[in-house]
């Protein structure tokens, strides 16, 4: 085992501090060293998109990065999302319009499309197609995902969010 | 946890970085976006005893234009490069390229030179950079020295770089007018690794005659390869679609695709005539339309 390092990290606005090994993966880390279990982990090869999560903003797969490397950065999970009373708005539009079956890759397509509709929820079909490309979905067939995104765009943008 | 043990350095500076690279060597990787070698380490194909990261250096990362080229820190993400106005206006096959390259979510952290130094035979970089004349900036604790983009992809993930070296910018030839540009690949599912793919660079005289052409094929072999003098015969002929046709028929006899689990070499080199064919065409249309 080698020398463990401490990190510092900003989860879902609240400050963490652990020392880990530097082998450990984010994916692990958030999981296990936070137990925020809402981010699954799926190929662990950066193919399924299942762990995406937000650093600093953006989308990353956090099977592709060491926990080391979130050190001094902002993540986003999608515990920070609603919950289970109050969903959020792209949760809500999931569930409306049965974005999900079993949900294991429900949490990658969430964190992966939210930047987009936050940056601008006033998006075309191509737009929505590029933001769901970099997850797999074994149920859906993706139709439903696409209409669940479409829903909670016109949402956002007749509510003025984001 | 998946990878093999390892000891991490994060340098600020890359002078620190080219010092921890010269102790080291062999034994060290470094790690830029990550998006290749994490996967590599995870399945442990891939186990460095020394991590060298460099995501706190924040001197290699930029888009600038110096003289009559754009210059490329090695750590410029690919949705900086992306969204970059003067990559779009100056390199559009860069442009072009970039929303080929793997997912949205790589590329908010995979990096530009990472993708380079890799040398993975279905990066679109290596025949982009090959077609586009770039130079890369090699690095080292004892100096440094430019390789132009034709020599230095050396094989599967080999490259000129020496265990000391670190490739720390591209320089790209600003595109000349009556440039016209096309990057076509075919790859199993959107934003898989292309089972074969080409880049075409191509240039209309005032009589919309050929004045140069070039055309890169990428994930046919284990480097990017040149179509060279098969293609250089359009030059000073009017590129019409019979002789494209014949050019490109030309140049696909001379490859000499492999066999793998995403394609078999026989329709590799279909793909091969199709792809360079279509860059051809669409490369040399918009030379049309940017002469006009």
């Amino acid at each position: 085992m080698s020398e463990l390092i401490e990190v510092t990290v900003n989860v879902n606005s609240e400050e963490y501090r652990r020392s880990v090994e530097p082998r450990m993966l984010l994916s692990d880390f958030i999981r296990h060293e936070l137990s925020l279990s809402g981010t699954h982990v799926g190929c662990e090869q950066g193919v399924c998109g299942a762990c995406t999560i937000q650093l600093d903003g953006a989308a990353v797969r956090s099977c592709l990065m060491f926990a080391v490397q979130a050190d001094g950065h902002q993540i986003r999970t999608v515990e920070d999302l609603g919950t289970m009373d109050e969903l959020h708005t792209l949760q809500e539009a999931f569930w409306e319009a049965h974005g999900l079956q079993c949900g294991f890759c429900t949490p990658g397509f969430l964190m992966s499309i939210l930047p987009v509709l936050e940056e601008n929820p006033e998006v075309s079909e191509e737009t929505i197609q590029r933001a769901m490309e970099g997850n797999l979905c074994r149920c859906t067939g993706y139709q439903h995902i696409r209409d669940a995104v479409k829903q909670a765009a016109e949402k956002m943008v007749a509510g003025g969010e984001a | 946890m998946k990878p093999a043990s390892f000891e991490y350095v994060a340098p600020t500076t890359l002078d620190q970085a080219l010092e921890r690279l010269a102790e080291h060597g062999f034994e060290a990787k470094v790690i830029a976006g990550g998006q290749s070698l994490i996967p590599m380490m995870n399945f442990r194909l891939a186990q460095p005893s020394v991590l060298i990261d460099l995501n706190k250096i924040a001197e290699l990362s930029y888009i600038r234009l110096k003289d009559d080229e754009l210059r490329i820190g090695a750590m410029t993400r690919h949705v900086q490069v992306e969204r970059d106005a003067l990559i779009a206006r100056h390199a559009p096959l860069i442009h072009e390229a970039m929303t080929k390259i793997a997912t949205p979510q790589i590329r908010n952290r995979g990096t530009f030179g990472g993708s380079i130094a890799h040398a993975d035979p279905a990066a679109e970089l290596t025949a982009v950079t090959v077609a586009l004349d770039a130079r890369f900036r090699l690095q080292s604790a004892g100096g440094e020295r430019w390789v132009p983009a034709d020599e230095f992809f050396f094989g599967m993930f080999a490259t000129a770089l020496g265990p000391d070296e670190m490739l720390v910018e591209a320089a790209i030839p600003v595109a000349p007018e009556r440039t016209g540009y096309a990057l076509e690949e075919e790859a199993r599912r959107a934003h898989d690794f292309a089972m074969a793919g080409a880049a075409a660079v191509t240039a209309l005289d005032e009589g919309g005659k050929c004045s140069a052409a070039r055309l890169v094929y990428f994930s046919i072999g284990d480097v990017p390869t040149d179509a060279g003098d098969a293609v250089a015969v359009l030059i000073g002929k009017e590129p019409t679609p019979d002789l494209i046709q014949s050019v490109v028929d030309t140049a696909a006899d001379r490859l000499e695709p492999s066999d793998d689990i995403h394609a078999t070499a026989e329709f590799r080199l279909h793909l091969a005539r199709v792809l360079g064919r279509r860059a051809l065409q669409r490369a040399f249309e918009r030379a049309a339309v940017e002469a006009n």
